[in-house]
């Protein structure tokens, strides 16, 4: 399963994920109009957590056990059985934000002003995902396995 | 008499759960489904979405039109099992059908209480649980202009906000001092009842209904409420929501233990071999509380359902177990709660809260370790927390950082970040190791 995992030694809190991710989603994909004609304006689908030096962005692992697609209420949230993504469908999420109060990582984020839950969708419809490709630290990759990490 | 390898009994989140997890592990064993209900599985919460005018019974489906016929599951609809049959394997429907299982999983869920109160016969007044309640609503509020709402809990608040955007003048009754009193502490109470109180509803705390009394001119149709202190409601619409308790008929009488509901172990399974309970039926692991508990809430129906199909399919896994938790938008305000949300007093129980105007936080602490939490108009971040709840992280190196506005993952220690940021996803249930 692919997944994007974050570094924090190396992210500077520049954003430019956010910025990328926001024009990606988009309508037009196209920075001027993305931020300056469309609205609502679209919202990125990660966030850069940041505290003094410590900085990093936080997205969707794209779990397993999705806690948020098994507590969903409205089944609008899903993994996909083959490629793993984990999803919001827009026309069914009614705004509960179920999903936010499990995500034991932060990552699903409310937009409030549409009333739906919005997280990262690994950018299937590219190559590699435009946070990861416009990162300037490489402080965003794209690995394909299970990590090997300490669990807390 | 029909043969199945799994009886599913309740068509709702804890038997789709277990029929999803069943169908990841034996693709052709079958699986049945039967529910009193006449519906495809569709969302009880959102009936009150439905009530508010908003939507159709298709939006409020939880999987689409073609997900019995995918699976390959058989549903009866419309149909009811009164005996489970447990030294047989075979039970009995009202209709006089039996239906001999290899595994069954109790999923009934739980039925509305109704106190005690004369003229709750009288056309007009309903409980709010399933959508066959909503659509018995729906009809009644044509020509209706007021209702009284019995119940000042999550149900009960629903059915207001709900019957408010319909144009209909609200009361509601709470019995105890403040709405919303098991899923919210005081200071969220207090928030939650300015919104309401402000959409015009009118509220009355720490009063019962003595009656419920017919219309002068026609006495089994509703006209009025008399509380206990004597006041008189004048209504057409009475919406009975005390809450729910679970429906044991199927375990009464036999021997499946029962407490408050049906007692499950770690692994959803029954004192009784090759029956499973899960959702607001079952009395499972709490792990607020370190001990088995009904915990009605949809998300836990799932997951357990999810544990309990495993386990009847031959994958054996072991529940974490759930806790009470509640996401909730009341007349826009969003409320978010779970665990344990206000401290008994004096049992060494600590506190974190900020209130920053209407936004509310609130942190319940046991042993440095977190136990409840409440958040209103300010929820981004609730997760987080729930993820340190459930993972019941020691939090004492770093309690002063749940009060930052930019309270995030960032904020946590190092150790406790690391395994956060990298790690490939989070476990609800385990493997058990043979």
């Amino acid at each position: 399963m692919k997944r994007i995992q974050a570094r924090e030694d190396v992210c500077m809190a520049c954003r430019l994920c956010e910025v990328n991710c926001l024009i990606e989603h988009s309508r037009s994909r196209d920075p001027v109009k993305a931020y300056k004609k469309e609205t609502p304006r679209a919202m990125p689908r990660l966030r850069v957590d940041e505290k003094s030096s410590v900085s990093f962005a936080t997205l969707c692992r794209h779990c397993e056990q999705p806690v948020c697609v098994y507590s969903c209420i409205t089944g609008a949230m899903g993994k996909d059985p083959v490629i793993g993504v984990v999803s919001v469908n827009q026309d069914r999420c009614v705004g509960c934000w179920t999903c936010v109060m499990v995500c034991p990582f932060g990552a699903i984020l409310p937009d409030a002003l549409r009333g739906k839950a919005i997280k990262c969708d690994l950018c299937v419809h590219r190559q590699t995902p435009a946070c990861v490709e416009n990162c300037p630290n490489r402080a965003l990759m794209v690995v394909e396995e299970k990590v090997a990490v300490p669990a807390h | 008499m029909i043969e199945t390898k799994y009886l599913i009994i309740g068509n709702s989140a804890g038997g789709i759960g277990a029929a999803e997890a069943i169908r990841e592990v034996d693709r052709v064993g079958r699986v049945t489904i039967v529910s009193d209900e006449p519906y495809p599985v569709y969302s009880r919460p959102l009936i009150s979405k439905y009530l508010a005018g908003k939507t159709t019974f298709e939006s409020i489906m939880y999987r689409t039109a073609d997900f019995y016929d995918k699976n390959d599951i058989t549903v009866l609809l419309g149909r009811r099992i009164n005996v489970l049959g447990i030294s047989r394997h075979r039970a009995e429907m009202e209709d006089g059908e039996d239906i001999r299982w290899e595994k069954a999983l109790i999923a009934v869920g739980g039925k509305p209480i109704v106190p005690r109160v004369r003229g709750l016969k009288k056309k007009g007044v309903s409980s709010f649980v399933t959508f066959d309640d909503a659509k018995r609503i729906e009809g009644l509020i044509d020509s209706k202009q007021r209702a009284v709402v019995i119940g000042g809990g999550l149900i009960g608040i629903s059915a207001t906000e709900a019957l408010s955007k319909r144009g209909i003048k609200v009361t509601v009754v709470e019995m105890k001092d403040r709405v919303l009193n098991t899923i919210l502490d005081e200071t969220g109470s207090r928030l939650v009842d300015d919104v309401i109180r402000k959409a015009g509803v009118e509220v009355f705390c720490g009063r019962t209904v003595a009656q419920v009394v017919g219309q002068p001119t026609k006495s089994n149709q509703v006209g009025a409420v008399i509380l206990d202190s004597g006041v008189q409601l004048p209504c057409d619409l009475v919406v009975v929501a005390i809450g729910v308790v679970p429906r044991l008929e199927l375990a009464t009488g036999t021997s499946i233990e029962v407490n408050r509901g049906v007692l499950v172990d770690r692994h959803m399974a029954t004192s009784v071999p090759d029956v499973y309970a899960c959702g607001d039926v079952a009395e499972a692991y709490d792990f607020v509380y370190g001990a088995n508990r009904v915990v009605p809430v949809w998300p836990t129906a799932y997951i357990g359902g999810r544990v309990a199909g495993y386990n009847m399919a031959g994958r054996k896994m072991e529940y974490d177990g759930g806790t009470a938790m509640n996401s909730l938008s009341y007349f826009g305000v969003p409320v978010i709660s779970a665990g344990l949300v206000a401290a008994p007093e004096g049992q060494g129980y600590e506190v974190l809260s900020r209130l920053n105007g209407a936004r509310y936080r609130k942190l319940v602490l046991k042993d440095n370790r977190i136990v409840g939490m409440v958040f209103v108009n300010d929820i981004e971040r609730a997760g987080i927390v729930f993820g340190l709840m459930k993972d019941a992280v020691d939090i004492s190196a770093f309690k002063e950082a749940f009060a930052d506005d930019d309270f995030s993952l960032a904020s946590l220690p190092a150790s406790l970040r690391a395994g956060r940021r990298e790690t490939p996803g989070w476990s609800l249930f385990r493997p058990v190791v043979q």
